[in-house]
């Protein structure tokens, strides 16, 4: 592997950069090279510029926007009391904070090693734009369709907070800064608490964008350290456990997600003593995607042990540590850095298939999409294309999002590169 | 190594006290942890029987030769036919969604993963829209906006629209042109069997021949010679075996040709076009993965571009490619459960069809969650067996 790193280095400066090329040589390379390129870029040009045109067109001159703009409220939120909406307001803030402080942070720490090492510090504006741009796009498709001031007011404010609490982050003590992982876990569970308890609103009532976003963190941030028990549990040297944990991963790994949530619908509830109170739908789901998720987890923090090399164990048995030392102080800091691009990949397909909770009856984003074109001002005129983009949308832009910081957590951290 | 350490710590003086013996505790800390898991299936288990004692829910699997009471779209199952029978109509269509939807994501993915490396800007950039939009997008949404939003606007069974009146376009579905078996086809069937394997041994005689003597093989030729010449024969011997069907527009329905109807068409679409941007993907990273240096060293051997496609860089690509290409088909198979959201009937729908008529859910979900893992397992089977034929073999 290094062997390999050391030539990339000294290849790289010899790489002529980027030639500017006059727009008739540019055309030439690009297009017209060969007589299969010219007839290539002839036929599946058009064919792209119609798809284009034809997907504008719908955008901005013959989508009928106004289920959207009516029903935005329901989109993001479901069923939600419109007289608690405040709640909402007051946890995004709150996971603003929490962003804002972990973003903070892990820039100053980025930033401090990076000086520690000569290497520039300033991002260029381009780069900067292209990591703001999905997510001012996502905040920006939504809100297009609001027709209140309080949307935007909240958003303004959601903004504000997330930006002081980056700018502050980095003059925090020191002692502050190295707990940050609990905090920013502290964060996800007060806004959660913000929410539900206190007077608030139950599960049952939620709905939309508000169910999407809450299964995913939810699941993840707990089937993260089931996830983590069962990688250790799969590479331990007791036969039995391996064999349990490897079942365990291997049956939730071949099952679809959907059967599983359909067990979890009417199967889980068997498994329960009698006389046990039911979990509720909501519950039952979230039981499903946390099993599901942790499978997935561990395989990917499976790849992250196995990473760490061999000198690193032998290292901390040198030093005396016990095996649980070895694991807790050397291999799983190690591990739990190189899965971090694993794990926003994870992260994504379960946003995406929080999507599945519609079949066994929940109103999430894309149920609402549905929902919507049954009411009487929009039933059977074909709203369903209108409603169905607005969704994709969401739904793209955040997964777009995550996957290009993903990749970029990727090119950082080295991953593959050690 | 191993014998050597069981030797010296059986032999009684470098054994240690019980309790400080790895071997003893490893034992215990084992037999633990198998009655902790015991334990919890126990109490599982017996749950589910309580439970389904006192709600008076059978637990055998006799009801499977009840009738089941529910049509099947898209097959002629009746409501009289047995449960049974169901989930075997039902297993049938997950697996040839699964098996179409492989082939046609495969052909998808290396059309469009190569052509994100062409050097043409307009296929490159277009192959990576296409990637990007699809892999984004929650397969559900693609599922849902094929049956309600594109298939639904096409026009009615009594308008429909026709292509040269050999393909029907309705909002019933497609019609497409194609086989109808005669008596012969069975006979046929076997016959193409075995002119294939024909041709086949024929290609590796080529090939040895070559290895021998290092004149031209001609392989694909002999081999494309052979296959049809010898089909061509059983063709005409057992007259023809299939006869073709084009479909007919009725008044209000449709004779022959082949019903691709919209909750089929439109799970198959999405499938395709999801697991084919995943593929695409796997496929431009493989190529990209083989190295430059082999790339340069087919140029100095003077091997022409498409040579070196062909000879150097494909069969390298491929061994890459094929590990991940194997857990795109398993998702692919796993995600054709989404078929329940539009009504298609793969197995899943079929089961949660009976629960709906009072069959018991425990049963009938299990055997779902045992179909779709046998399907992974036959599909890792193959993938790794296609991974030993594709690995380098160390000397």
């Amino acid at each position: 592997m290094a062997t390999s790193e050391h030539t990339t280095d000294t290849a790289a400066p010899v790489a002529p950069g980027p030639r500017r090329l006059g727009a008739r040589t540019w055309l030439h390379q690009n297009l017209f090279s060969s007589p299969l390129n010219t007839l290539l870029t002839l036929t599946v040009g058009p064919l792209v510029a119609y798809i284009a045109f034809a997907f504008l067109r719908f955008v901005l001159v013959t989508g009928r926007w106004e289920i959207i703009e009516r029903n935005l409220t329901l989109f993001m939120v479901g069923t939600f009391p419109r007289d608690q909406l405040w709640r909402l307001w007051l946890a995004m803030s709150i996971l603003a904070i929490t962003a804002g402080l972990t973003a903070g942070v892990i820039g100053a720490a980025t930033r401090a090693a990076a000086i520690a090492a000569g290497r520039p510090t300033q991002a260029h504006t381009g780069e900067r734009i292209r990591r703001l741009g999905p997510p001012v796009a996502l905040a920006l498709s939504i809100l297009v369709f609001a027709r209140t001031a309080t949307a935007f007011l909240g958003t303004a404010t959601v903004v504000i907070v997330g930006a002081i609490a980056m700018r502050a982050a980095p003059r925090l003590p020191d002692r502050v800064r190295r707990q940050i992982g609990p905090i920013a876990l502290g964060g996800v569970v007060l806004a959660l608490l913000v929410i539900s308890l206190f007077g608030g609103v139950p599960r049952t009532q939620w709905g939309g964008l508000l169910v999407t976003t809450y299964y995913t963190v939810a699941a993840l941030v707990i089937a993260y350290p089931i996830g983590i028990a069962f990688a250790l549990g799969r590479r331990s040297t007791l036969p039995l456990v391996r064999w349990v944990c490897t079942i365990y991963i291997e049956f939730f790994r071949g099952s679809p997600l959907i059967t599983l949530l359909f067990t979890g619908w009417l199967v889980l509830p068997f498994f329960l003593p009698p006389g046990f109170r039911t979990p509720g739908l909501v519950t039952r789901a979230l039981i499903i995607f946390i099993l599901f998720t942790s499978a997935y987890v561990a395989e990917i923090v499976r790849g992250g042990l196995q990473s760490v090399g061999r000198g690193q164990i032998e290292a901390a048995q040198a030093l005396g540590l016990s095996p649980w030392g070895q694991t807790r102080l050397v291999v799983l800091p190690q591990a739990l850095r190189a899965v971090i691009p694993g794990l926003v990949g994870q992260a994504i397909s379960l946003f995406k298939d929080t999507t599945l909770v519609l079949i066994i009856g929940q109103t999430d984003l894309l149920a609402v999409a549905q929902i919507v074109t049954k009411q009487g001002d929009f039933l059977g005129q074909g709203y369903i294309a209108e409603s169905l983009m607005f969704v994709a949308v969401i739904y793209w832009v955040a997964s777009y999002w995550l996957s290009r910081e993903s990749q970029r957590l990727e090119v950082r951290l080295g991953v593959g590169e050690r | 190594m191993a014998d050597d350490v069981t030797e010296a710590a059986s032999s009684p003086a470098a054994r240690p006290p019980w309790q400080r013996d790895v071997r003893i505790l490893r034992v215990i800390a084992q037999g633990a942890f198998l009655v902790l898991v015991i334990l919890l299936v126990q109490w599982f288990a017996y749950n589910l029987t309580t439970n389904m004692r006192r709600l008076g829910i059978r637990r055998d699997f006799a009801f499977l030769d009840q009738p089941a009471g529910y049509q099947i779209l898209g097959s002629n199952f009746v409501a009289s036919d047995r449960i049974r029978q169901a989930l075997l109509v039902g297993l049938t269509n997950t697996v040839r969604v699964a098996l179409i939807g492989m082939v046609l994501a495969l052909i998808l993915g290396i059309v469009v993963g190569v052509a994100r490396l062409s050097t043409n800007w307009v296929v490159r950039r277009s192959a990576s829209l296409y990637v990007e939009l699809l892999r984004n997008v929650p397969p559900l949404v693609l599922v849902i906006y094929f049956y309600l939003a594109a298939l639904a606007a096409l026009p009615r069974i009594e308008d429909a629209a026709t292509i040269n009146d050999v393909i029907i376009l309705s909002n019933r579905g497609i019609w497409l042109p194609w086989f109808d078996a005669a008596p012969g086809a069975g006979t046929f069937g076997i016959a193409l069997i075995a002119s294939l394997t024909l041709a086949i041994l024929v290609a590796r005689w080529r090939t040895r021949i070559f290895d021998a003597t290092g004149r031209p093989h001609h392989r694909v030729l002999f081999f494309l010679l052979t296959a049809s010449l010898t089909a061509g024969a059983g063709w005409f011997l057992l007259r023809p075996p299939v006869t073709l069907s084009l479909p007919e527009l009725g008044e209000r329905t449709v004779q022959g040709g082949l019903w691709l109807y919209p909750e089929y068409l439109s799970l198959l679409l999405s499938l395709v076009l999801y697991a084919s941007s995943f593929i695409a993907e796997i496929v431009r990273g493989s190529i990209q993965a083989v190295h430059r240096g082999q790339s340069e060293a087919a140029d100095a051997l003077g091997l022409t571009p498409s040579m070196r496609l062909r000879y150097v860089v494909l069969p390298q690509a491929l061994r890459i490619a094929a590990p991940a290409t194997g857990n795109e088909f398993l998702n692919l198979t796993k995600n054709v459960s989404l078929g329940i959201a539009v009504g298609f009937a793969e197995i899943l729908r079929v089961a949660t069809q009976a629960t709906g008529n009072g069959q018991p859910a425990p049963q009938l979900l299990l055997m779902v969650l045992l179909g779709y893992l046998g399907l992974s397992l036959i599909i890792s089977f193959f993938v790794n067996v296609a991974n030993r034929r594709l690995q380098l073999v160390e000397r």
